[in-house]
C-alpha cells in the first residue's frame, strides 16, 4: 500500500526528479553514463527490469527509472520517528531481476540516490536486506537474497557510504512485499531493501 | 515430551510365550514347538494378509483406548506396505474375543487373514495401564509376537507405534518409523514480526509424530525460525533463526528446554545439518563475504571451510558415512546440485539437465540416492538421483510445486513441502516411488521437513 502511494508522489514530479538522478549518477558513477532522453513517467508496477516474461503478458517495459526522492524539506525528514521514516521511507528499494544479483542502471541510479541522502544524514545506520521472489526454492534463495544485500552494500561503499554503517541480511523469499503470484508481485519482491535502525 | 512408557520388559520372551499358546488338538500341527516358524507368510507370491481388530478393553473406561492402539497398529503396519492390511470394517462382525485362548481363528481363517492381532488394555491404577498384544499365525493358530507395555493411559498412540516398529522388525528385519517424527517450520499462529517493516508472518519450529499427530510448537521467539533439521539422536533440532535480527544457527534440546548458539557470534550462519554421527554440523555462512560452506563441531569448535568460489554455495547433506556432502552451487551459472568429499576435495556436480536444483538430500543406506527439488514448469517437483547407475527419476509430478524432500530414516519414504492443495505450502509425506502421498500439516503454511531417526 506505502508502495503505490510512492509511486503517486513520484509520477507528479517526474522531469525534476528525473534530472537529479542523472546529475548523480554523473558524479557519482566512474563510468560516463551516456545522455539519456527524458522518459514519460513510470507505470506504478514496471519498478524493475524483468527477466522472462510471463507468456501472454505484455512484454515487461524497461524503464529507466526516475528516482523518486521524496521533495519532502530536509527538516521534516530529519524530524521524522525512525518508524515513520521506514514506514514511508526516503531510501528507496532497489529491485533485481529473475536469479540475478547484479543491479542494472535502474538499481545502481535509485542505489546512488539513496547513498546521497545517507551522506546528507552521516548519523543514520541501515540495514539493507536481500529479497527474493516465490519462484525460487526457500534454501537458495537465502543465499540469492545475501548476494543482493550485499551487491547494494558494495555499491554504497564505492559510492562513500562508510561500511560501518551498512548491515546487511537476507531474507530469502520468507518476507514477500506483495503476496501476488503475477510478474508484477515478483518484481517488487526482488528487492534490495533499505531499512533504517537508528538516527 | 514424557517417553514413560515402560516396556516392563517384554513379559516373556517371545518364543516362551509361544510355546505356552493353546495347542488346539484339532488344529493341524505342522511342526514342532521347538522349532515354530516366526515369521508370517501369505500365500506364495502375496504379502501376508494382516488383521487388526479394535483392543479388548479389560477395564470399563478404557474403549477408546481400544480403539485407538488398534486403528493407530493398523494405520503403522500399514505405512510400510509390507503387508496387505485387510479393512478394519469387513471384519467388525467377528466376535471380540476376551482371552487369546478365545481367538476365533476360523473366522479369521474364512476373512482370508494370515495374520491377526489381539490385544488389551487394562488399568493398573488411576494413571497407569498395561497393554498386552500378540500376534497370530491364523493357519498354525500360534502366537508369535507377544509384548507387554505398562505406563501412562494418554499414550495410547505410542503404544501402538512401538508395537508396529517391533512387529515390523521381528517380521520383516525392517527398520519401521512409527516412533520417528517429523519437525518444519510454520506460520500457523498467525503472528506478525515486530520491527519497522510491517506485516511479515512470524515462523516458528513446529515437530509432529511421522503421522502428523501431536503437533506442536519447539520455538517462541516471533522471529523467523526456519529450516529445522533433528540431531541423530532425535533429542534435538538444529535451525536458522533471525532472533537476533540475522540469520544464525541454533540448536533446540526439545527434552530439555535448552537452546544452543554453535557459531558463537561470527557471520550469518543458516541451513545446518548434522553429520550422520550428530558431532558435526555442516552450513552455510557469509562470515568471508560469500556464502560459502562450513564445518564445525557441534559445540562450535573446529570450523573448517570447505567450498572456496566465488559462486553461491549452500544447502548442503551428508552421505550416510559422513565422508562426502552433497550441496548446491550457482558456480555454473544456474544453481546445481555437486558432491564434493567433507574435506571440500573430488567435487563433481551431478545435475546436468536441470534449470534450478536445490535442496539435496542423502538418502540412508541401503539407498544410494539424492532426492532433490528441480525446476520442472512453473515450479518444483522431487527427483531422485541414483549414484551407482547415474541416472534420475522424478517422484512428483506437477502437482503444485513440490520443494525441500526430506528422507524417513529406513530411506522408505520423504517429506516434502507442495503447494497442491489450493497454493498454500503444506508439509506431505509419500513412498521413495512417489505412491501413497499423506497429507501431514493443514494449518498455516508449513516448509522444509526434517525427518528423525
Amino acid at each position: 500500500m506505502a508502495e503505490a502511494g510512492k509511486d503517486e508522489r513520484s509520477m507528479r514530479r517526474p522531469t525534476t526528479i528525473f534530472i537529479v538522478v542523472l546529475l548523480m549518477c554523473a558524479g557519482a558513477c566512474a563510468k560516463k553514463q551516456p545522455p539519456l532522453a527524458p522518459q514519460p513517467a513510470p507505470p506504478p508496477a514496471a519498478t524493475a527490469p524483468v527477466a522472462p516474461p510471463a507468456p501472454g503478458a505484455p512484454p515487461p517495459q524497461r524503464v529507466e527509472e526516475s528516482v523518486p526522492v521524496p521533495a519532502i524539506s530536509e527538516d521534516s525528514i530529519g524530524n521524522r520517528t525512525l518508524e515513520d521514516l521506514n514506514r514511508n521511507s526516503p531510501l528507496q528499494p532497489a529491485f533485481f531481476g529473475l536469479d540475478s544479483f547484479e543491479l542494472d542502471d535502474a538499481g545502481r541510479a535509485v542505489v546512488a540516490s539513496n547513498a546521497e541522502i545517507l551522506k546528507k544524514y552521516p548519523t543514520w545506520m541501515v540495514t539493507v536486506e536481500g529479497h527474493c521472489d516465490e519462484r525460487g526454492t526457500a534454501e537458495y534463495n537465502l543465499a540469492l537474497g545475501e548476494r543482493r544485500a550485499v551487491a547494494v552494500k558494495t555499491y554504497l561503499v564505492a559510492l562513500g557510504v562508510s561500511p560501518d554503517r551498512l548491515r546487511t541480511v537476507s531474507y530469502g523469499k520468507e518476507f514477500p512485499f506483495d503476496a501476488g503470484h503475477s510478474e508484477s508481485a515478483w518484481s517488487k519482491n526482488r528487492r534490495a531493501h533499505f531499512v533504517i535502525t537508528s538516527k | 515430551m514424557n517417553v514413560t512408557w515402560a516396556t516392563l520388559v517384554a513379559a516373556c520372551c517371545v518364543v516362551a510365550l509361544a510355546a505356552q499358546a493353546p495347542q488346539t488338538p484339532a488344529a493341524p500341527a505342522p511342526q514342532q514347538p521347538s522349532e515354530i516358524q516366526l515369521v508370517i507368510s501369505g500365500e506364495p507370491g502375496t504379502p501376508p494378509r494382516y488383521a487388526v481388530p479394535d483392543f479388548v478393553a479389560l477395564s470399563p473406561d478404557l474403549a477408546d483406548a481400544a480403539k485407538t492402539l488398534g486403528q493407530v497398529l493398523w494405520d503403522d503396519l500399514n505405512f510400510e506396505r509390507e503387508f496387505y492390511m485387510i479393512p478394519r470394517d469387513t471384519y467388525a462382525t467377528i466376535p471380540v474375543a476376551r482371552t487369546p485362548e478365545d481367538v476365533p481363528f476360523n473366522a479369521w481363517r474364512e476373512l482370508g487373514a494370515d495374520a491377526v492381532v489381539y490385544g488389551t488394555v487394562q488399568k493398573v491404577d488411576a494413571n497407569t495401564v498395561r497393554v498386552q498384544v500378540r500376534l497370530f499365525n491364523v493357519r498354525s493358530r500360534q502366537s508369535v509376537f507377544a509384548k507387554e507395555y505398562t505406563g501412562s493411559a494418554t499414550t495410547a498412540r505410542l503404544y501402538a507405534h512401538t508395537m508396529s516398529d517391533e512387529i515390523h522388525q521381528q517380521q520383516r528385519a525392517l527398520r519401521g518409523v512409527a516412533r520417528t517424527k517429523l519437525t518444519f517450520a510454520s506460520d500457523r499462529n498467525r503472528e506478525k514480526v515486530a520491527g519497522p517493516v510491517q506485516n511479515r508472518d512470524v515462523k516458528e519450529v513446529y515437530i509432529a509424530d511421522y503421522d502428523g499427530e501431536n503437533q506442536r510448537r519447539v520455538t517462541t521467539n516471533r522471529q523467523l525460525n526456519i529450516t529445522p533439521v533433528w540431531a541423530p539422536d532425535a533429542r534435538g533440532i538444529a535451525y536458522t533463526s533471525y532472533r537476533r535480527g540475522y540469520p544464525d544457527i541454533f540448536i533446540a534440546l526439545i527434552y530439555q528446554g535448552i537452546q544452543e548458539t554453535p557459531t558463537n557470534g561470527v557471520g550469518q550462519n543458516w541451513l545446518p545439518v548434522f553429520s550422520p554421527d550428530g558431532t558435526r554440523i555442516c552450513f552455510t555462512s557469509n562470515r568471508d563475504g560469500n556464502p560459502e560452506l562450513y564445518v564445525m563441531n557441534r559445540d562450535g569448535s573446529n570450523v573448517r571451510r570447505i567450498t572456496n568460489n566465488p559462486a553461491i554455495d549452500t544447502t548442503p547433506t551428508w552421505s550416510p558415512n559422513g565422508t562426502q556432502i552433497s550441496f548446491v552451487s550457482d558456480r555454473g551459472g544456474t544453481p546445481q546440485i555437486y558432491i564434493m568429499g567433507a574435506d571440500g576435495l573430488n567435487l563433481r556436480r551431478i545435475t546436468q539437465n536441470e534449470s534450478w536444483a536445490d535442496r539435496p538430500t542423502w538418502a540412508p543406506a541401503p539407498f544410494n540416492e539424492i532426492a532433490f527439488s528441480a525446476r520442472t514448469g512453473p515450479g518444483f517437483d522431487i527427483k531422485v538421483y541414483d549414484l551407482a547407475s547415474g541416472t534420475t527419476r522424478q517422484i512428483t509430478f506437477g502437482e503444485g510445486s513440490n520443494e525441500s524432500p526430506a528422507f524417513s530414516p529406513n530411506g522408505r519414504h520423504l517429506a516434502f513441502a507442495s503447494s497442491r492443495n489450493g497454493g498454500r505450502y503444506e508439509i506431505y509425506t509419500m513412498a521413495r516411488d512417489g505412491k501413497n502421498v499423506k497429507q501431514i500439516t493443514r494449518d498455516g503454511s508449513n516448509y522444509t521437513p526434517s525427518w528423525s531417526n
